[in-house]
């Protein structure tokens, strides 16, 4: 139960980290990057996945597979 | 031995070090004296700047503009602006902006290269200030939304703040985030904020807007649309009760809003806004955009100039915004960024190069001699043009000049045109028209012409240094007059000569035999 970053549309803007309830987004290397182990898919937190809310590229931040 | 505010600025643009700095100041100062005895000669009424003297400003007011090339017309021919880009994130989206390019509508371009940690940030005002005597302002306008990750944006103020007290600081925003943070900018004293408000009804705001983030949820259509609205509103006010200057942008979209900017218009002087800038959409296929996609054009410079008009051009609608990037330097119109990035590879604050106080306080009292010396100058030439014809109508005049209020650069350099209107009410300035804006395109001589020409429509003569035969004939031929003149004048004297000639002399000459 996680969410993930597309790395190839990321636009780098950083606003998803901003809105993480877990501190679950970081910058590795040159790409935001979520950590599995840290992300509650906001459960119980928010309606909605705060990364996908915010995230001004559709289809970046997704359920990982 | 040339006129003095020509030195200073031409020198100081070119300047390498610190010794050549001090070097260029002490030549100016040789020749301040001059100026000096023309402001003596101009009296109190010298410090108002010759576009606003038929408004009323107060002298606290014109203090806290007179250094703000954004605020004041008449700051933009003397003083330079950075922006330093600490915002990535936005908490909106705008069908005229695609976050992956660096378009720029608003002072909001996409990413723009390399990002900025507030540290960073300070490293690189000061940079440009131990090199740059002019740079008088540094603003926050994104890439993002300045006030949507507020801390980081209030940090860097806070350090530059410290360290260069006598910077002015501002920002710019969508407005959603302001009513959160007017109290934390009051008591950093930002004293200059700018709200981009493109509309007032919530259904024509759902056209530019898809979705924004507010309250941790997404919100689309005309409910996201209604909500921005009614915080921009309750920013705008709050802003001007705490005693901020609120400029207020709006961007012309032909077909959706260009109507509708009126009301807004109104609505935003009734709640006190302090200036109104109306810009043009930049839109092309090429930016990804949606309203570059669907096709959507861009108005044009005389679309432009006609809703400005309208809306009464006065000094309260701004006239010279160039839609800066968010990691501009330089003067309006000129952008050293990608220069001073080169002489600043990514240094700490400690090592960066230290920026004299004294050496800016005196390009500071350099501005103000040559300011009451363009006064005097400025006057001289409304003298000339109401004798010349003060019945005539009203002719466009479009200037090439690099700076300190003169014609002092040749056509072909000029990116730019400065717009002054010309006739019974004197000499105006009335707008900066831009021929390098990426979506005029062209490449190649001819193309830049034929851009040039579309600029500069409704215009009837173009002053400049220089021009060659081969353009001035394209112009001429369309129409518009080539008028040259190499002494690198004030601006208004070099628009009187033309007047003067172009149609003081044809009708001096009719009057006289009765
Ligand atoms: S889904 Fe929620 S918890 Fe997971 S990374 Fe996104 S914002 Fe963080
Ligand atoms: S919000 Fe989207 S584009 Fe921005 S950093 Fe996060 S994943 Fe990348």
């Amino acid at each position: 139960m996680a969410y993930k970053i597309l790395a190839s549309q990321c636009t780098q803007c950083g606003a998803c980290e901003f809105e993480c309830p877990n501190g679950a987004i970081s910058m590795k290397g040159d790409t935001y990057k979520i950590d599995p182990a840290a992300c509650t898919e906001c459960a119980g937190q928010f309606d909605e996945p705060q990364c996908d809310a915010v995230c001004p590229v559709p289809g970046t931040c997704v359920k990982a597979a | 031995m040339t006129t003095l505010p020509r030195v200073s600025l031409d020198g100081l643009a070119t300047v390498a070090s610190t010794a050549d700095l001090r070097a260029t100041m002490a030549a100016s100062r040789s020749t301040a004296s001059v100026a000096r005895l023309a402001r003596a000669g101009g009296a109190a009424s010298a410090r108002v700047p010759h576009n606003k003297r038929r408004e009323a400003m107060d002298a606290a007011t014109w203090e806290r503009i007179k250094d703000h090339p954004c605020y004041s017309e008449d700051a933009h021919h003397y003083f330079a602006r950075m922006h330093v880009a600490v915002a990535p994130g936005c908490n909106i989206q705008c069908n005229y902006c695609n976050r992956k390019y660096d378009c720029s509508n608003e002072s909001r371009p996409g990413v723009v290269s390399g990002r900025l940690t507030p540290e960073g940030a300070l490293a690189k005002v000061r940079n440009v200030a131990a090199r740059l005597p002019q740079l008088s302002v540094v603003g926050i306008a994104g890439p993002g939304d300045a006030l949507f990750q507020a801390e980081r944006t209030l940090k860097t103020f806070e350090l530059i703040r410290a360290a260069l007290p006598d910077l002015t600081l501002c920002l710019s925003t969508n407005g959603l985030a302001l009513p959160d943070h007017v109290d934390a900018l009051k008591a950093l004293d930002i004293g200059h904020v700018t709200i981009t408000i493109n509309y007032l009804d919530p259904e024509i705001g759902a056209e530019i807007y898809p979705w924004i983030f507010h309250n941790h949820k997404r919100w689309k259509g005309v409910e996201a649309a209604r909500i921005l609205h009614e915080r921009q509103m309750e920013g705008l006010e709050r802003a001007v009760e705490a005693g901020v200057l609120v400029k207020v942008n709006s961007v012309m979209i032909p077909g959706i809003n260009d109507e509708h900017l009126t009301e807004v218009n109104t609505a935003v002087r009734a709640r006190g806004a302090f200036l109104h800038n109306v810009m043009p959409l930049i839109s092309d296929p090429a930016h990804g955009t949606k309203f570059g996609l669907e096709g959507r054009r861009g108005p044009s410079p005389a679309e432009i100039h006609t809703l400005r008009e309208s809306l009464g051009n006065d000094a309260r609608l701004m006239k010279h915004c160039r839609q800066c990037r968010a990691d501009a330097v330089g003067m309006l119109g000129e952008d050293q960024c990608q220069s001073i990035d080169t002489m600043a590879p990514a240094a700490t604050a400690d090592d960066t190069p230290r920026p004299d106080p004294e050496i800016r306080a005196a390009w500071r009292e350099v501005v103000a001699d040559s300011r009451a010396a363009h006064k005097v100058a400025a006057d001289e030439a409304e003298a000339v043009v109401a004798a010349a014809a003060p019945a005539a109508e009203d002719r466009l005049v479009a200037v090439c000049t690099r700076g300190g209020a003169r014609v002092n650069l040749h056509f072909g350099k000029a990116t730019e045109f400065h717009i002054y209107k010309v006739g019974a009410e004197g000499i105006r300035f009335a707008g900066i028209r831009r021929a390098d804006n990426y979506c005029l395109g062209g490449y190649g001589e001819s193309e830049r012409l034929d851009t040039i020409l579309t600029v500069l429509e409704g215009v009837s003569a173009m002053v400049c240094v220089k021009v060659g035969d081969g353009p001035r004939r394209r112009l001429e031929a369309a129409g518009i007059a080539c008028h040259q003149d190499t002494r690198h004048e004030t601006i208004e004297t070099v628009i009187a000569d033309w007047y003067a000639d172009a149609v003081g002399a044809p009708m001096g000459a009719v009057s006289q035999p009765a």
